[in-house]
């Protein structure tokens, strides 16, 4: 079969291949060379050699927006998992009407971030007029905005693969802790977060992933302001490249460095928690 | 008390405290609806005020005047057909590709296997700028050629998937459709195909979701022309003066009345096939 299907390459993978090598994999590369090279366009770019990447952590705006995504990121995905992990133990507790609570607790997720990040510009500065303030006054309203608009967003999600994670636990577990005489804490501690595993593996990745990359919600919230101490490594990249001309090879050059980043937090992540995944 | 009626209790909170949330989930969006009708002096002075009084209330102002400025309708064609022919495209495409790199065993369809597993890792400002200019060279920068770029990102999601459900399924079915003679093309669209139909609405859904929503690739290669409504949106900042904030409350409404009534009609297929396209990714 493998031969007989092989002469048919052009039909079956080739469309796919063409796709998928012009929107990314030829613009990859043309990226990794060019993050070397100083242009303006891609057809006139002369080599720099690792001038771009000194300029990138020598000026200090790149390392600030890292520090700012990493804080962040580091907070959202902790608030977003416990807070939908809760919110799975409630809606699988016998509670009539279940499902409508599901319904509206997912609904945010499928809102685009553009939409989001206005949604939220009103509520959050509707909240800040009373002490005469907006979200582009001071970093620190930025921040906490980004994190409530994520939360939003992303914990209806979560709440959803965690509910399908305790749904599919034994029911003789629960039943055999229970005989043997074990509380709520501990069933908890020792059943349902140990068989759930693969959901927090999964749960964490997301949003560890989605919240190194968010761009649309930046830019709509606070679009980095004030000056530029909420902007995120994706925003940052976007300025510097579309920003001031001159500066694309610098641009690039971030672009490779935060996207080994990403690699590398989405791989270990991956390798840590999938270790400490049980068999059930 | 007794134990029946401590757990009764205990529901009754429960409840209580799950009906807050709620409306605490809804309500963003209740006060977007709300100020939609406001003139927008008092979308900044009075946020959380109903549209009430004949000074506060602006009937229909915002909505005209959004429509206008962004040409609303026109994006959300845009959305549309870039959104249908787009998801189209990547459900077709990925699952011939899964079919084949699955099938055939050699190292050049693992590598390809392995860099478009690569590829859903690599955040898009990796590419957006060579994208956007290869793009440009090779003249996608239309709402027919953004299709093509489309398939290309959405290649590792939805190979993915389709290979992880091909590769459960019995290969027996397909040599022994091939034994009777039929191509590969016959096998593939009369006894693959049908069975790829749960995996394919998961790739649809999540791939609907992206793409309706998405901001930046659409702006970079065809947003001067084709605004669809996420650019057409962002677009209402402008330059440097003040938003309209009016026009961008109606124009939230118009943006999110599509996405509620998708969610609503489909919203069964939407939850699973999250679950699924997540707990497989």
């Amino acid at each position: 079969m493998q031969k007989a299907l092989k002469k048919y390459f052009a039909l079956f993978a080739l469309p796919g291949l063409i796709c998928f090598a012009i929107a990314f994999f030829i613009p990859m590369i043309m990226g990794i060379v060019l993050s070397f090279c100083e242009f303006t366009d891609v057809t006139n770019a002369t080599w720099v050699g690792l001038e771009n990447y000194k300029y990138v952590f020598l000026n200090g705006e790149f390392t600030t927006a890292l520090w700012f995504t990493v804080k962040f990121t580091v907070v959202s995905v902790i608030s977003i998992n416990l807070i939908a992990f809760i919110l799975a133990l409630l809606l699988t507790k016998e509670v009539p009407g279940t499902n409508v609570y599901r319904t509206i607790f997912f609904m945010p997720n499928l809102i685009g971030g553009i939409v989001l990040g206005w949604i939220w510009q009103l509520i959050l500065n509707g909240f800040l007029l009373q002490y005469e303030a907006t979200l582009v006054s001071d970093p620190r309203y930025g921040f906490w905005g980004l994190v409530i608009l994520m939360n939003w967003q992303n914990v209806g999600y979560m709440m959803i693969i965690y509910i399908a994670g305790i749904i599919n636990i034994p029911k003789e577990l629960n039943e055999a802790a229970q005989i043997d005489g074990a509380n709520r804490k501990d069933t908890l501690f020792n059943i349902t977060i140990p068989s759930i595993m693969p959901s927090i593996t999964i749960c964490s990745f997301l949003t560890l992933t989605n919240g190194f990359k968010l761009f649309d919600q930046n830019l709509a919230l606070t679009n980095g302001g004030p000056g530029k101490t909420t902007e995120m490594l994706a925003l940052n990249i976007f300025n510097t490249f579309y920003g001031r001309v001159g500066f694309e090879g610098v641009g690039q050059a971030k672009a490779v460095v935060f996207t080994i980043i990403v690699a590398v937090i989405a791989l270990t992540q991956l390798h840590f928690t999938k270790r400490k995944e049980v068999e059930a | 008390m007794s134990i029946a009626g401590k757990k009764k209790s205990t529901t009754y909170i429960l409840i209580v405290l799950l009906v807050i949330l709620s409306i605490a989930f809804l309500a963003p969006i209740v006060v977007v609806f709300y100020n939609s009708f406001k003139f927008k002096f008092f979308i900044n002075d009075q946020p959380f005020a109903l549209p009430l009084g004949t000074d506060m209330f602006a009937g229909l102002t915002n909505y005209n005047t959004g429509i206008n400025k962004i040409h609303f309708f026109k994006a959300f064609g845009y959305s549309l057909f870039i959104t249908v022919f787009s998801v189209l495209a990547i459900s077709i495409v990925t699952s011939m590709l899964a079919w084949y790199i699955t099938r055939v065993k050699t190292k050049f369809t693992s590598i390809v296997f392995s860099l478009l597993m690569f590829s859903m890792i690599v955040p898009f400002q990796m590419v957006m700028f060579t994208m956007s200019k290869t793009a440009n060279l090779l003249h996608l920068d239309n709402p027919i050629g953004i299709i093509v770029l489309y398939a290309g990102f959405g290649c590792g999601l939805g190979t993915f998937l389709f290979s992880g459900f091909i590769k459960s399924i019995p290969i027996a079915l397909e040599e022994a459709a091939m034994i009777d003679g039929a191509t590969p093309v016959v096998t593939f669209f009369q006894v693959v195909l049908p069975m790829l139909k749960p995996t394919a609405i998961t790739v649809s859904i999540l791939n609907t979701m992206w793409v309706w929503n998405d901001y930046l690739l659409p702006y970079l290669t065809i947003g001067n022309d084709y605004k669809t409504i996420p650019v057409a949106i962002q677009y209402l900042r402008g330059g440097y003066g003040a938003v309209d904030m009016g026009a961008m409350m109606a124009m939230l409404v118009l943006a999110m009345i599509p996405i509620i009534i998708f969610y609503l009609f489909g919203q069964k297929y939407i939850i699973s096939g999250v679950v699924s396209g997540a707990v497989k990714g």
